[in-house]
């Protein structure tokens, strides 16, 4: 133990910066991707059967982009990806580069997830809000969205946390990160301990999202009394 | 086909409606429903209430016949329009159908949000029909604290807050027990005396339509069998559907 502190003091610097990096890349990810994944998620719900400008064929192709784009393992999407990323923001490698692969895999996700917490909202109150002469739009921003901002932000934080997860392994292409350190500074050096320690760091920074954003639900639903 | 009245609010002339199924929902069915009526609709599970209210709430359009609101014929007109006219009704549900990330002032402000009403206006109005509901001191609150009676008191509020002159009420009481039933029948029944607000409830329960129906439709089948003043209809049945309605009763 006494060892794995005297370690975790030599390398502190780089956990540090590794750290930094890896919240850098999970954060603009979340960022970037919800930007594509909520409208695309709202968009599966509206188009399905039932929802609220139903469009088979639509439903359909968004249905299959959306699978295919979870079906491709990460590893792969990120080295396929490689050139796309160097034509957007001008390097195939580093953290910059990483968002991409990142964003991609992350968006048909946190389509599903948003398709998911959409679903729960009771059917009964978008018909009120039918009878009430609502258009779509009203119906979408006023009622689905903040009557499932509970399931949406435990959704949240599952995603967060699985992109995190994915950024370890951006690693692979230099982008930096806790991913990154574990592999040049523990797994390459063979130093066992430096990776122990970036793992203990990691379930600090997973435990602390899922608190936060566990507390952040429970303080925002009122569905129950 | 049998007609009431000649000209009304709503009316309902040969109106169909058959499902993609095949399902015949209603069967050229025509309606007069005047102004300041409490209008019952009755009749066991799939005989068309439901659909009858749908068509009248313009959640949805029949396959064959006219269904006019204010004298507009609601199966010719724009969604643009006819969201006009929805604004006109006030729908009540059996489910509530509150949303449940709303304190009970913005459930009751929500329509008024959508037509854009000044914030100032909408929080009077707010707390007007609060206190109309007997629920002033729970404006704060949130739908899931609230029993029963009291979430089935904010949706009449929020079905009232745009002044609508008609109000649908889709099973009112049937999810609640019946001392606080009577307590709603008697809330709508003052909206009417007190607003001359026409109103229009379907139910299964005969007990609901003798309480405060002046008029009443019984449905079978997506048909109408019988229609009249709420008295006659019932203490005069006539058809066999309505005998066993009657029959049914607890």
């Amino acid at each position: 133990m006494a060892y794995l502190w005297e370690v975790f003091m030599d390398f502190r610097g780089v956990i540090w910066e590794g750290t930094l990096t890896t919240l850098y890349m999970t954060f603009a990810t979340v960022g970037l991707a919800y930007a594509i994944g909520l409208p695309l998620g709202v968009l599966l719900v509206c188009l399905g059967k039932g929802g609220l400008f139903p469009n088979k064929t639509v439903h359909g192709v968004l249905s299959f982009v959306v699978n295919t784009g979870r079906s491709i393992p990460f590893l792969i999407l990120m080295v396929a990806l490689m050139g796309f990323a160097r034509f957007i923001v001008g390097t195939g490698i580093g953290a910059t580069a990483a968002l991409v692969p990142l964003v991609i895999a992350a968006a048909p996700f946190i389509s599903r997830m948003v398709e998911t917490a959409l679903n729960e909202v009771d059917a009964g109150i978008v018909d009120a809000a039918k009878s009430m002469g609502a258009t779509n739009f009203q119906i979408i921003r006023k009622v689905m969205l903040p009557e499932s901002v509970p399931s949406l932000i435990r959704g949240f934080s599952i995603t967060t946390i699985m992109i995190m997860n994915f950024s370890a392994m951006t690693g692979a292409i230099a982008a930096g990160g806790l991913g990154d350190m574990a592999i040049r500074y523990g797994h390459m050096s063979r130093n066992t301990h430096v990776i122990i320690i970036i793992v203990i760091v990691i379930v600090i920074i997973v435990t602390l999202i899922q608190l936060l954003f566990n507390f952040l639900a429970a303080k925002i639903d009122k569905r129950l009394a | 086909m049998i007609i009431l009245g000649v000209v009304g609010v709503i009316r309902l002339v040969g109106v169909s409606k058959v499902f993609p199924n095949g399902e015949v929902a209603l069967d050229n069915v025509s309606l007069t429903i005047d102004e300041g009526d409490i209008f019952g609709i009755v009749g066991k599970s799939g005989a068309g209430k439901s659909t009858m209210l749908k068509l009248i709430g313009l959640l949805t359009q029949p396959t064959q016949g006219d269904v006019e609101i204010f004298g507009e014929n609601t199966c010719a007109i724009k969604n643009s329009k006819a969201n006009a006219i929805k604004k006109n009704i006030g729908t009540v549900f059996q489910g509530y159908n509150l949303l449940m990330q709303r304190s009970v002032a913005r459930n009751i402000a929500f329509p008024l949000e959508l037509t854009k009403t000044d914030k100032k206006a909408a929080r009077a109005r707010c707390v007007e029909l609060a206190e109309l509901v007997g629920l002033a001191d729970k404006l704060g609150a949130y739908p899931a604290s609230l029993s029963g009676g009291q979430k089935q008191r904010v949706a009449i509020a929020r079905a009232l807050a745009t002044s609508p002159k008609i109000l649908l009420c889709d099973e009112p009481t049937s999810a609640l027990d019946s001392f606080t039933a009577k307590e709603i029948l008697r809330l709508i029944k003052d909206i009417n005396a007190k607003l001359g607000m026409t109103i229009v409830i379907i139910t299964h329960d005969i007990h609901v339509v003798r309480a405060v129906c002046n008029k009443t439709v019984v449905l079978d089948g997506g048909r109408v069998v019988e229609v009249g003043e709420t008295g006659d209809v019932l203490d005069n049945p006539k058809n066999p559907a309505t005998k066993m309605l009657l029959d049914f009763q607890i």
